[in-house]
C-alpha cells in the first residue's frame, strides 16, 4: 500500500489484474481499450505470464475458455464492437461454469459507432447478449481507482460462483489518468493456492489420482432432462448472486431528499458534480449509484423512496437503458425522468442541474 | 492368459455413438492407442469439436474440453498456455475446421502453437444431416447442394493441408486416409509421429484423415470407401507435406 501512482484506467485495471493473480491474458486491439492490451503485452512476460494477441475477439474469448477450463485466472478485454464478437464465448463460459474476467471499455455505437465514451452496451451486458438462459455479474466503475479495484473483485466473484464476470467501463475511464492505490501482488504461495482451488473440476495433470474420473469442460447436454437440471442449477446460482452480491453507493442521500438521481459509471461522476452544486444552492438531492449493474440494486432504490421524494432522474450515456431497471424498482410510485447523451458526447453538470430545475 | 487386443486406456468404456461403418471410430482408436504407446495419458488433454464427434469429450479418458463450433484451436491454445506441462490435441471435422473455424486453425498454425490437430475430412456436414461442406467435391449432391456442388458458383473444395503448408511455422503436416487396412496402418504412424512431436513440444502438428460418411453419402460403408478412393484422392492426395523432424529439426 501507499504507492499511489498516476495511471490511465486501462493500465490500472491491467496492473491490478496481474496483482490479483491473472497470468493469462488474450485479446485483440481496439480503441479505446488499446492501452490495456499494450500494458499486458509489456508486463505479462515480466510477470512470467502469457500474453497472446489473438486473431480476433472470437479467438481471444475461446483462448480464455481454454485457460479458464484449466482453472487459471484469465482475462480478456475489448470495446463494444469486439465485445459483440465475444458474446458467443461468454455464453459458453456461463454454460460450462468457467470463471473469467471480461473488460468492456465501451464506445459509441451501434455498428462501428465512434471511439468516444458511451454506455450503450448496458442491455447487452446485463440482459444477456449471448444466447441462452444465463446471467453474469457486471461491475460498473466510476473512478480509475474503482476500475482497478474491480479486477480483484471480479476474479473473486468469478472463482466463488464459477462464472464469467464483466467489468463495464467506458472510454473516459479507460483513458483518463487518476492516482491509484494498488493492493500488493499475490505471493507465490497464494498463486499456488489459486491454482489448486479448482482441482475438483478443472483440467490439471494429476489424472492418475485414484478414482478420478476425467474432467469435462462442457456446456452440452443433449438429454433435455439433464439440461433442465443444469439450467435450474444455474438459476439457483444466479439467485444466490442476486441475494449476496448487490453493490451500490449512496451519495448525499438523506431522509429529506426531494430528488433522487440514479446513474452508473461515468454518468454518475458527472451527476455527482451537479449534486454538489445543487446542494449548495439548497436543492435537496442525492444519488444511488449501482456498482453492480447485475445483480441490480432494486431494493436500495425502493428503500430510498421516502414520501418526500418528488421525482427521480436517470442519467445515462445512451438513449435510456438502465432506466428500465429503475422503473422496475420504482413500480410507478414516483415519476422517473431521463437525461441521456449519445454518440460519445458527455453531458455537463450544468445540463444535469438544468434538467433537475426544470422537473 | 495373454491379452492380444484390448481397449486402449485412453478411451473410456462408453460405446461410440457413431453410425455403423463410420470412420470416426477408427480415428478415435488410433489417437487413443498412440497416446497409450507414448505413455502420455496422464498428461493429455483434448478438445472436442461441434460435429458428429462432439461427444469425443466423453470417449477419451483424460481431461477434455468441448469447444464452440470451429474454435477448438483457440481453446487448445488457451489450454496449452495455461498448462504447458500437459499436451493437447483438437479433433475436428471439415465444417468445424475449414469453414466456421478457418481463422482459428490458420492462426494457431501460424503461431506454431504446441498443439496437435486431427482433422476428419468426410466432405460433408455429418451431424446436421448431410449439408455441403467446404470440402464437398464438385458435382457432389448434398442436402444444400441438391443439384451438385457448382464450383463456378460456390468454389472448389478447400484443401487444408495445402493451405497450412504455405505457412512457415507448422512442424509437421500429413494427409493420410482411413480407406483400407493398409491406409489405417499408415495413418497410425502419422498419429504417433504427431503426438511424439507434441510430447517433445516441437510445435504445431497436423494430420488430416480422408474419411467417409456412409450415412449422409447414402452408401454402404464399403461403397463409401470405394467412392472416396475414386473421388476424394484427386482433390485430397495422401501425402507428407512437411516434417521438420526428418529435416533435422527446427
Ligand atoms: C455456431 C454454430 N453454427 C452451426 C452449428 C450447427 N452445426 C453443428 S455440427 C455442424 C457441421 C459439422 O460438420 P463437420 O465439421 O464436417 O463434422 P461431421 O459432423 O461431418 O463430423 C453444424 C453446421 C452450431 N452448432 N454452431
Ligand atoms: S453421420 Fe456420417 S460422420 Fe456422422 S457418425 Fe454417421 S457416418 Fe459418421
Amino acid at each position: 500500500m501507499g504507492e499511489k501512482v498516476l495511471m490511465k484506467g486501462n493500465e490500472a485495471v491491467a496492473e491490478a489484474a496481474i496483482r490479483a493473480g491473472c497470468r493469462h491474458y488474450f485479446a485483440y486491439p481496439i480503441t479505446p481499450q488499446s492501452e490495456l492490451i499494450e500494458y499486458m503485452s509489456r508486463m505479462m512476460p515480466k510477470a512470467g505470464g502469457t500474453f497472446v494477441q489473438a486473431e480476433s475477439e472470437i479467438a481471444a474469448v475461446n483462448m480464455v475458455y481454454g485457460a479458464a477450463g484449466c482453472g487459471k485466472r484469465v482475462m480478456t478485454s475489448s470495446s463494444s464492437p469486439g465485445i459483440s464478437l465475444k458474446m458467443e464465448g461468454i455464453s459458453y463460459l456461463a454454460g460450462a461454469e468457467l470463471p473469467a474476467v471480461i473488460v468492456n471499455v465501451q464506445r459509441g455505437g451501434p455498428g462501428l459507432g465512434d471511439i468516444q465514451p458511451a454506455q450503450g452496451d448496458y442491455f447487452q451486458a446485463t440482459k444477456g447478449g449471448g444466447h441462452g438462459d444465463y446471467r453474469m455479474p457486471v461491475l460498473a466503475p466510476s473512478t480509475v481507482q474503482e476500475f482497478a479495484d474491480m479486477a480483484d473483485l471480479a476474479f473473486e466473484l468469478g472463482d466463488k460462483y464459477r462464472t464469467p464476470v464483466m467489468i463495464l467501463s467506458d472510454g473516459l475511464l479507460g483513458q483518463m489518468m487518476e492516482p491509484v492505490d494498488f493492493k500488493p501482488r499475490k505471493t507465490e504461495a497464494e498463486m499456488e493456492e489459486l491454482d489448486k482451488q479448482h482441482f475438483d473440476w478443472c483440467i490439471h495433470p494429476n489424472q492418475d489420482e485414484p478414482n478420478r474420473h476425467h474432467h469435462e469442460i462442457n456446456s452440452l447436454e443433449i438429454d433435455p432432462l439433464i439440461l433442465e437440471k443444469h439450467v435450474i442449477h444455474l438459476g439457483e446460482k444466479f439467485d444466490k448472486i442476486e441475494a449476496n452480491e448487490v453493490r451500490y453507493e449512496e451519495y448525499k442521500l438523506t431522509d429529506d431528499c426531494e430528488y433522487l438521481i440514479v446513474a452508473f459509471g461515468t454518468a454518475a461522476r458527472i451527476a455527482k458534480s451537479a449534486i454538489d452544486e445543487l446542494n449548495v444552492e439548497g436543492v435537496k438531492i442525492g444519488m444511488i449509484r449501482p456498482i453492480t449493474v447485475w445483480p441490480y440494486p432494486y431494493e436500495a432504490i425502493r428503500n430510498a423512496l421516502t414520501p418526500k421524494i418528488k421525482k427521480i432522474l436517470v442519467t445515462e450515456l445512451n438513449l435510456g437503458q438502465m432506466i428500465e431497471d429503475v422503473k422496475l424498482a420504482v413500480e410507478g410510485k414516483v415519476p422517473v425522468e431521463f437525461l441521456g447523451k449519445v454518440g460519445g458526447i458527455l453531458f455537463t453538470p450544468q445540463e444535469v442541474k438544468d434538467k433537475i430545475k426544470g422537473m | 492368459m495373454q491379452v492380444i487386443a484390448k481397449r486402449p486406456d485412453s478411451l473410456t468404456d462408453l460405446n461410440f455413438t457413431y453410425c455403423p461403418g463410420c470412420t470416426h471410430g477408427i480415428s478415435h482408436r488410433l489417437i487413443a492407442e498412440a497416446i497409450d504407446e507414448l505413455d502420455l495419458r496422464n498428461k493429455m488433454m483434448g478438445v472436442a469439436p461441434v460435429g458428429c464427434s462432439v461427444f469425443a469429450y466423453k470417449f477419451f479418458n483424460f481431461d477434455m474440453a468441448e469447444a464452440a463450433h470451429g474454435r477448438a484451436p483457440a481453446v487448445a491454445t488457451g489450454m496449452k498456455r495455461a498448462r504447458p506441462d500437459m499436451h493437447v490435441f483438437t479433433y475436428q471435422g471439415d465444417g468445424d475446421l475449414a469453414a466456421i473455424g478457418t481463422a482459428e486453425i490458420v492462426h494457431a498454425a501460424n503461431r506454431g502453437e504446441n498443439i496437435s490437430i486431427f482433422f476428419v475430412n468426410n466432405a460433408i456436414y455429418g451431424m446436421t444431416g448431410g449439408q455441403m461442406a467446404p470440402t464437398t467435391l464438385p458435382g457432389m449432391k448434398t442436402s444444400t447442394s441438391p443439384y451438385g456442388r457448382d464450383e463456378q458458383d460456390i468454389g472448389y473444395p478447400i484443401a487444408a493441408c495445402e493451405l497450412l503448408d504455405s505457412l512457415r511455422a507448422p512442424y509437421y503436416i500429413e494427409r493420410v486416409s482411413l480407406l483400407s487396412p493398409q491406409d489405417i496402418i499408415k495413418a497410425k504412424r502419422a498419429v504417433l509421429k504427431a503426438l511424439k512431436y507434441n510430447k517433445e513440444n516441437r510445435g504445431f502438428t497436423f494430420v488430416e484423415f480422408v474419411s467417409t460418411c456412409p450415412t449422409n453419402w447414402g452408401m454402404t460403408p464399403l461403397d463409401a470407401m470405394k467412392w472416396a478412393k475414386e473421388n476424394m484422392y484427386p482433390f485430397f492426395p495422401v501425402k507428407l507435406f512437411r516434417d521438420k523432424g526428418e529435416e533435422g529439426g527446427k
